[in-house]
């Protein structure tokens, strides 16, 4: 097993926070994929993730990370109730904004701009950040996200009402709860074991 | 069901059995579940292999701790309590939590125009004399998550290296960065959940004293 950190040498940065479709370059060796067992196909849930560089790193602690994508599924791909999908991408969205993720700010910014066709809107917050106007239900999904992410958590009652007024019921609010905290989560592992790099078009 | 294997999550955030939040977590059960098993891989793994219990529990308890919620910081603390006799440990991680407290996210971006975002704050060191007591491999696990809690946009190959030069493997640096995200992901369940439960509890609060 080889212990030490992966030059990337082909890498190009990205600077500012983007839709376009970005790389991700990992610093610690992902598992060969011709190594992948029963057990590491088990922690990676969907046979096509043995392509990513990013799930076969996570993939060296396989209970984990199937935990972790279940978990990560049902918050966002459960839409047979609650809030709709489009606003648990911005609560997505936000956080990495705020976290300064910009791998997972593009996904989720593309998911939302997918779901919403508010692409615009989903532009300003990238561009902008979390303290642009984008109308008073997405500013309360977005201040509840920034609140929860903020270290301590600044998440109070204030946001919670807030949620209500612009009509979101206790069940949607759980939605936001779980979608930005999730994202808290992710960010830290996209942060921390890799780096984004433009693709070219 | 033993209070030990019961939902952390739900346990820390006072949730009950019957409440309306109880119900509503039940519609993502999936979620629930599989956040319940991603702290079970963590801390009740099979095999701890790379990275031993008492280095998840610290870990874990100092995270928390730095968040501000000493419920879930406590809850750590006991379980690595119960492992590691010594009270000297415990003792030192509550006074590393004090040391490591500030306020985040913070840190700098790629240089180029969100460089005006770039924010300066606590570069968390472990104190010196306190070493002898946490040892290396903790203390450069404990220095990579207050960055990871705080600053996790400043992560780069330097601060990965810094967890090799300290005895930590690629298997065990892939734990370790789970083990802190998730904990950033759990403590803020458990503040939403408290938050919303308590809202709802307000009510009917107001109505006890009003008659």
């Amino acid at each position: 097993m080889n212990d030490s950190i992966l030059v990337q040498d082909n890498k190009h940065e990205p600077v500012v926070f983007t839709q376009d479709e970005l790389g991700w370059l990992p610093w610690l060796e992902p598992l060969p994929e011709a190594d992948l067992t029963e057990r590491h196909l088990a922690g990676l849930v969907d046979r096509a993730r043995a392509k990513s560089d990013y799930f076969r790193l996570l993939v060296r602690d396989p209970e984990v990370l199937e935990a972790r994508t279940k978990t990560d599924k049902d918050i966002f791909y459960n839409v047979a109730d609650g809030l709709p999908r489009a606003e648990r991408e911005l609560a997505a969205a936000a956080t990495s904004r705020y976290n300064g993720c910009i791998y997972c700010a593009s996904v989720h910014a593309r998911f939302a701009t997918t779901y919403s066709k508010r692409r615009d809107d989903v532009q300003r917050l990238l561009d902008e950040g979390v303290g642009a106007d984008l109308g008073a239900r997405w500013n309360a999904v977005v201040k509840a996200s920034v609140a929860l992410a903020s270290t301590p958590i600044g998440f109070s009652k204030e946001h919670i009402d807030e949620l209500r007024r612009v009509g979101l019921d206790d069940a949607e609010i759980v939605d936001v709860i779980n979608s930005a905290a999730f994202f808290n989560w992710a960010n830290r592992l996209m942060l921390s074991l890799g780096e984004p790099t433009t693709v070219p078009k | 069901m033993s209070a030990e294997t019961s939902d952390i999550i739900d346990l820390l955030a006072g949730i009950e059995p019957g409440s309306s939040l109880d119900a509503i977590r039940g519609r993502r059960l999936q979620a629930r579940e599989n956040a319940q098993k991603s702290y079970l891989a963590l801390f009740e793994p099979r095999d701890f292999g790379d990275m031993l219990a008492a280095e998840r529990y610290a870990v874990a308890a100092f995270v928390a701790g730095v968040h501000g919620e000493p419920t879930a910081a406590d809850f750590y603390l006991a379980k690595l309590s119960k492992i590691d006799g010594s009270p000297k440990l415990v003792e030192t991680l509550k006074a590393e939590i004090e040391r490591g407290k500030t306020d985040g996210p913070y840190g700098s971006f790629p240089a180029g125009p969100l460089s005006t975002e770039d924010k300066t704050g606590l570069i968390y060191r472990l104190a010196e004399d306190r070493k002898p007591v946490i040892g290396g491999k903790l203390g450069a696990a404990l220095e990579h998550a207050h960055l990871l809690v705080f600053r996790p946009r400043d992560a780069n190959p330097a601060s990965i290296q810094a967890l090799l030069d300290a005895g930590w493997s690629s298997t065990g640096i892939v734990v370790l960065s789970q083990l802190v995200a998730f904990l950033s992901f759990q403590v803020r369940s458990i503040a939403g959940l408290r938050m919303l439960g308590a809202s709802l509890a307000a009510p009917a609060l107001a109505a006890a004293k009003a008659s």
